[in-house]
C-alpha cells in the first residue's frame, strides 16, 4: 500500500519552509504533482509560490522540509543540477541573452561539441526541429533582440520542452501572449502531458486554469491551504480559499458617470513608425477609457504619445479644451497626464530604493522649502497618505521597494502618480501579475478616482477586466483605431473581430 | 513586414562613421605628406599596433562580461620587468641575475604568463567572488601590482634594466623581409593572439557562455552556466595576455623599468570601445578590437608623422572616443 502510493508522484515537496529575516515566507508547504497532468499553484503574490520554487532549485536553501523527486530524496544546490535531473523551468522574466542568437540561448549552459568547438550545425537542427515540432515560427538564427516578447516567451517554451524535463514549470507563461497563442502554448502543454511530463502552472488567469489544469494547490500567507483535483472546485471556491475571504465580486460595482470632455486626441501618428496612425477618439471626465487589440497593435504606443515618451508628427491633443503639446514627460505631468507604465520592474519602480523615496520622487519639487531644501514633514505626511489611502501593506516607509508584492509595488506607483494631482490618468496593463485582491482593490480605486472627476484610460490585455471596469473601449488594430464600442453593449466576441480588422 | 525606410545617411553614419573619420584623418595626413604612404610606414603601424591589440584582447574579455581592467597596464610592466632580469645577456655586465645563465625564451614566457594568470585569478576572485564591482577590484590590483613591481625593480637595482640577450632582441624584434616591406615577428604573435581569441569566443562552450553571462547574467545563471567559474577563467585569461603582451613589449623598446605599461589599460579599454566591445556587455567582436587598436596607432603614428602637437592628438583622440561611442549608443537606445 505504501509502495503504490509513493509511485503515484513525480514530485514530493513536503512541509517545506524557509525563513527570512522577520518574515516567514513558507510555513510547511507541500506540493505533490503527479506524471500526465497539469498542476496550478495558486495564490496572491508574496503567498510564496516564487519562494517555494526557488526552494527547489536550489536558489533559495530551505530550513526544512523534504523534496522527494522520482521518490528520491533530492535536495539541488544550483539551478543547473535542477535542470539535469529534469526540472525545468519558463521563467516570468523571460531570462535571456539579447545580444546572441535564438538556437545560442535554447543550448545555453549545455552547447553540443563536436571535438574543442561548439557544434553550430546540430544546434541549428536541433533547435529547427523542435520549433518545427511545437509550430513556432522563429528563425533559430535570429538574434534574440529582434524578437517581439510573445516569441522571446513561445522560445523559452521551446527550450524547456527540449530539456526532455520531467517537471516543468510554468510562471505566467502566458502574460504576454495573444488568445491564438495562448492556444498554441496549451496544446505544447498537452504535448508535454502526453510524453508523462507533470507541469505546474502558475497564473493568475482563472479561465486558463480552468482550461487547463487538472489538479489545483493554493497557497496564502506562506502557508499551504489545500490540492485538490479542478473538477471539484469553481471560481469562487478557489478565489475564497485564496484570499481567506468571501469575494463575492470580481470587479466592484460601476458607480461612475461620465460628463464633460476632459481629453481630445486628433490623428494622432507617431513620428517613428510602424507604431500609430491616425488614432482619434475622446475622454470625459468621469470615464474609463479601455484600449484594447492584440499584441503588437499599438496600444502603449498610444499612451506613450500622449504622455510626451513617443514622438509624434501629426495630430493634436487638447486638455479641457486647450492644445496641449506634451514633448515630454515633465511637459505632460505639468499639463496634468500621468502614466502608469506596463513594465514596473523596468520603467516603475526603484527597487532598490524605499517606499518614501518611491512614493514622492516624481512631485519632489513640492517639498521644498524655504532655502530649496525637502520639508521632511511634508514628505512624511505624503508618504504614510499613499500607504494608508492606498493601503500598501509594507513593514515601514523605509523599506524598499523591491521586497513587496507585485500588487504593494503597484499600489505605490499608483499613489506616486495621484500625488501630482492628475486630471488624465493614464494605466498600462494596471493589474499584470497582480493578485485577484489587489486587482479589485485597485479597481476600486480607479472607480473612485473617475467619481472624483478624472479622466482615466486603461491599457489592458485581459479581456474581463476591459467589460467589468470601463465605460467605452477603443481597440487598437496594427497602430490604427479599430472602433470604439460602449461597454455595457458590447461583447468578447465584438472587440476581438475588431481586433483583427487591419491585420 | 514592418521593415521600414530609415533616415538612411544617418544610419549609415552610425554605422560606418568611426571609419569615416578615420579615412578623413588618413586623407589629411596623406594630403600634408603624400610620402606617408609607403611600406615602411605600413610596416612601423603593423608592428606598433601589435603589443596593443594582445593588451586591448586581453581587455575585452572584460569588457565583454560587464567588466574593465585598470591594472592591465601595470600587469604588462610586471611581466615586462620580470622577463627583462631573466632575458639579459650573459655578456652583460651589470645583468642583474649574473649566475643565472641564458634562460630559453619559451619558459620565460611560461613563467611570466603563469604570473599573469594568477594576477588575473585574484582579479577574477574578487570580482566573481567577493563581488566587488571590476572597476573597484581592478583600480585596488592596479596600485598592487604596481607596488610588487616597484618592490623587485628596486631589489634588482633601481636602474632600466637592458643589455638583453641576442636570441631575445631577435625574437621581438626581428622581421621578415618581403621587398621593401617588412614583416615584424611580433606581427605574427599578434595575429596568434587574434586567432586564437576569435576561435575561443566564436567555436567554443568557454566563448559563447562568456557572451551570455555578459549579455544577461541572470540568464546564463538559470541556464546552468557556471558564472563564477566563466569569470574567473576570462580574467585569468586576460592576465595571460597581458603578461605575453609585457614580455614583447620589453624586448621591443629594449629595456624595462617598473614604470613601463603605465596607463595602457586606458589606451587598449578605448580601442575596445571604439571597436564596439560595449560596456553594457554581451557584444564585441575581435575584428572591432582589432580596427580600434589600428585606427588610434594610425592617428598616433599619422599625426606625428605629419608633425601635429602630441597635446592636439590628446584632444583629438579623446574626441573620437567619445563620438565612437556616442554613435555605439545611438545604435543601440534608438528614440521612439
Amino acid at each position: 500500500m505504501d509502495k503504490q502510493m509513493k509511485s503515484e508522484w513525480l514530485l514530493e515537496m513536503t512541509n517545506v519552509s524557509k525563513s527570512f529575516p522577520g518574515v516567514k515566507a513558507l510555513d510547511k508547504v507541500n506540493l505533490r504533482i503527479r506524471p500526465h497532468s497539469v498542476h496550478a499553484l495558486m495564490g496572491e503574490n508574496g503567498a510564496g509560490k516564487s519562494t517555494l520554487l526557488k526552494c527547489l532549485f536550489g536558489i533559495y536553501e530551505k530550513d526544512e522540509g523534504e523534496i522527494l523527486f522520482l521518490d528520491k530524496p533530492v535536495n539541488f544546490n544550483t539551478s543547473k543540477e535542477a535542470l539535469d535531473n529534469g526540472i525545468s523551468m519558463v521563467h516570468q522574466e523571460l531570462n535571456q541573452v539579447l545580444q546572441t542568437t535564438v538556437m545560442d540561448n535554447v543550448w545555453l549552459g549545455r552547447y553540443p561539441l563536436k571535438g574543442l568547438f561548439v557544434d553550430q550545425q546540430k544546434m541549428y537542427d536541433d533547435t529547427k526541429a523542435i520549433f518545427d515540432e511545437l509550430d513556432i515560427r522563429v528563425d533559430p538564427k535570429d538574434k534574440v533582440a529582434d524578437l517581439s516578447v510573445s516569441q522571446r516567451q513561445m522560445v523559452e517554451i521551446a527550450k524547456a520542452f527540449s530539456y526532455n524535463a520531467k517537471i516543468v514549470i510554468m510562471d505566467e507563461p502566458t502574460s504576454s501572449l495573444t488568445e491564438k497563442e495562448v492556444k498554441h502554448l496549451f496544446t505544447i502543454i498537452n504535448k508535454l502531458k502526453d510524453r508523462g511530463c507533470g507541469i505546474v502552472y502558475i497564473s493568475h488567469k482563472m479561465e486558463e486554469i480552468f482550461e487547463l489544469c487538472d489538479e489545483i494547490t493554493i497557497l496564502r500567507d506562506g502557508q499551504w491551504v489545500d490540492t485538490r483535483p479542478l473538477a471539484e472546485l469553481d471560481m469562487d471556491k478557489i478565489i475564497n480559499m485564496m484570499v481567506g475571504r468571501e469575494l463575492t465580486q470580481r470587479f466592484p460595482a460601476k458607480t461612475n458617470t461620465p460628463g464633460d470632455i476632459a481629453l481630445e486626441v486628433k490623428g494622432l501618428t507617431a513620428s517613428n513608425q510602424p507604431s500609430i496612425q491616425d488614432v482619434t477618439f475622446d475622454l470625459r471626465h468621469g470615464e474609463i477609457l479601455g484600449i484594447a487589440g492584440l499584441v503588437g497593435a499599438r496600444r502603449t504606443d498610444v499612451v506613450e504619445a500622449l504622455f510626451g515618451l513617443r514622438g509624434t508628427n501629426a495630430g493634436s491633443i487638447s486638455h479641457n479644451g486647450k492644445v496641449v503639446k506634451n514633448d515630454n514627460p515633465h511637459e505632460a505631468m505639468q499639463n496634468g497626464f500621468a502614466l502608469i507604465t506596463e513594465e514596473r520592474r523596468a520603467t516603475g519602480i526603484y527597487a532598490t530604493l524605499d517606499i518614501t523615496f518611491n512614493s514622492l520622487i516624481n512631485n519632489i519639487s513640492a517639498y521644498k522649502e524655504k532655502f530649496g531644501l525637502l520639508s521632511n514633514k511634508k514628505m512624511d505626511s505624503d508618504t504614510q497618505w499613499v500607504i494608508d489611502s492606498m493601503r500598501v501593506k509594507t513593514p515601514g516607509k523605509h523599506t524598499p521597494i523591491g521586497s513587496l508584492s507585485g500588487g504593494n509595488q503597484q499600489k505605490v506607483v499608483i499613489g506616486r502618480s495621484l500625488l501630482t494631482q492628475p486630471d488624465i490618468l493614464m494605466m498600462d496593463e494596471p493589474t499584470r501579475g497582480i493578485d485577484v485582491g489587489a486587482k479589485f482593490e485597485i479597481y476600486q480605486l480607479m472607480l473612485d478616482l473617475a467619481n472624483k472627476g478624472k479622466g482615466i484610460i486603461m491599457v489592458s490585455s485581459e479581456m474581463p477586466e476591459l467589460l467589468g471596469v470601463t465605460d467605452r473601449i477603443l481597440v487598437m488594430s496594427n497602430g490604427r483605431v479599430a472602433g470604439i464600442v460602449n461597454t455595457r453593449e458590447t461583447s468578447q466576441s465584438e472587440i476581438l473581430n475588431l481586433a483583427s480588422r487591419f491585420l | 513586414m514592418d521593415a521600414v525606410k530609415r533616415n538612411q545617411p544617418l544610419e549609415l553614419l552610425k554605422k560606418g562613421g568611426i571609419y569615416a573619420v578615420l579615412l578623413i584623418l588618413l586623407a589629411v595626413i596623406i594630403i600634408q605628406e603624400p610620402s606617408f604612404l609607403s611600406l615602411r610606414n605600413l610596416s612601423n603601424i603593423l608592428t606598433q599596433s601589435s603589443v596593443r591589440i594582445i593588451i586591448a584582447l586581453g581587455v575585452a574579455g572584460l569588457i565583454v562580461t560587464q567588466g574593465t581592467d585598470l591594472s592591465a597596464g601595470r600587469q604588462v610592466g610586471l611581466a615586462a620587468v620580470i622577463s627583462a632580469t631573466l632575458l639579459q645577456a650573459m655578456s652583460n655586465v651589470n645583468k642583474v641575475f649574473p649566475e643565472l645563465g641564458v634562460v630559453p625564451i619559451p619558459v620565460v614566457i611560461l613563467i611570466v604568463c603563469s604570473i599573469g594568470a594568477l594576477i588575473g585569478l585574484v582579479n577574477g576572485l574578487i570580482v566573481a567572488k567577493l563581488k566587488v564591482v571590476p572597476f573597484i577590484a581592478t583600480l585596488g590590483t592596479m596600485i598592487i601590482v604596481y607596488g610588487i613591481n616597484s618592490l623587485y625593480f628596486d631589489y634588482v637595482g633601481a636602474s632600466p634594466i637592458a643589455g638583453f640577450d641576442p636570441a631575445f632582441s631577435e625574437f621581438t624584434q626581428g622581421f621578415i623581409r618581403i621587398g621593401g616591406f617588412r614583416l615584424s615577428y611580433i606581427t605574427f604573435y599578434a595575429a596568434i593572439a587574434i586567432v586564437f581569441t576569435w576561435v575561443l569566443w566564436n567555436k567554443t562552450t568557454f566563448g559563447k557562455n562568456l557572451f551570455a553571462v555578459g549579455g544577461n547574467p541572470e540568464a546564463a545563471k538559470v541556464s546552468g552556466v557556471n558564472v563564477a567559474r566563466t569569470l574567473l577563467i576570462v580574467y585569468a585569461l586576460s592576465g595571460v595576455f597581458y603578461a605575453f603582451a609585457g614580455m614583447l613589449e620589453a624586448g621591443r623598446v629594449g629595456s624595462a623599468t617598473n614604470n613601463l605599461g603605465f596607463l595602457y589599460e586606458l589606451d587598449a579599454i578605448a580601442a575596445c570601445v571604439v571597436g564596439g566591445v560595449s560596456f553594457a556587455g554581451g557584444v564585441g567582436r575581435v575584428s572591432g578590437v582589432v580596427t580600434g587598436v589600428f585606427i588610434f596607432t594610425i592617428i598616433n603614428y599619422g599625426m606625428t608623422y605629419i608633425g601635429v602637437s602630441p597635446y592636439w592628438q590628446y584632444i583629438i583622440k579623446g574626441g573620437i572616443i567619445v563620438f565612437a561611442v556616442a554613435l555605439d549608443s545611438m545604435k543601440y537606445n534608438g528614440k521612439k
